[in-house]
């Protein structure tokens, strides 16, 4: 899993069926610092009722997004599975922010 | 699964059999600025996609399920158009909701 923020909420009328009635969130892939990493923007499905803003957990390994949206034949591959309350590294909390 | 911009189309009439009738398109990654970043890819199409559409491609081995034949070597596929996206204010204006929605 990957840590992230949620950056923007992303809206396709004309889908592939697999997405029917999913809501879409563009993500950016942090770090656990809370710096951007070196990595793509993401698109996941919202399976933990995120908001732009939130710290997340993304779910960026195809077979377990599937099984976690019910349809082993979807192309499915991102969802934000968790909203983070709190890091802390090398026993420093880091987030949110103190 | 990431947002990108089509830029082109690639034609390949030799193909494996279970290519045969799939689109190829090139594909520019797209940031939240809905700025080029990363590296171009060519992905098949399962919606009708056209130059300059913003698109949601899906990769890895989920991007054969949206194709007719899930046994085919593909590793991106456009799955969506995207007609709307809506990111954060940038953090200097202090906005914390959805804004700066464009197309």
């Amino acid at each position: 899993m990957k840590i992230g923020r949620v950056v923007g909420t992303v809206v396709t009328p004309v889908q592939h069926p697999a997405y029917d009635g999913r809501r879409l969130l563009a993500v950016r892939p942090l770090n656990p610092d809370g710096s951007e990493a070196q990595d793509r923007l993401f698109v996941a499905v919202d399976r933990a009722q995120a908001g732009v803003g939130d710290r997340v957990l993304l779910m960026a390994e195809g077979s377990s997004v599937r099984a976690i949206v019910g349809d082993e034949k979807a192309p499915i591959r991102c969802a934000v599975v968790g909203i983070i309350d709190e890091i802390e590294l090398d026993g420093r909390v880091v987030f949110p922010a103190t | 699964m990431h947002l990108g911009r089509v830029i082109g189309r690639v034609v390949a009439t030799r193909r494996l059999s279970g290519l045969l009738g799939e689109k190829f398109l090139i594909v520019r990654p797209l940031d939240e600025q809905r700025e080029p970043c990363g590296e171009t890819l060519v992905a098949c199409d399962a919606v009708g996609s056209g130059l300059g559409d913003v698109v949601h491609v899906c990769d890895g081995r989920e991007s054969v399920y949206a194709l007719h034949d899930p046994f085919v070597p593909i590793d991106a596929t456009i799955v969506g158009h995207v007609e709307e996206f809506a990111h954060e204010a940038p953090p200097a204006h202090g906005a914390n909701g959805p804004g700066g929605a464009s197309e």
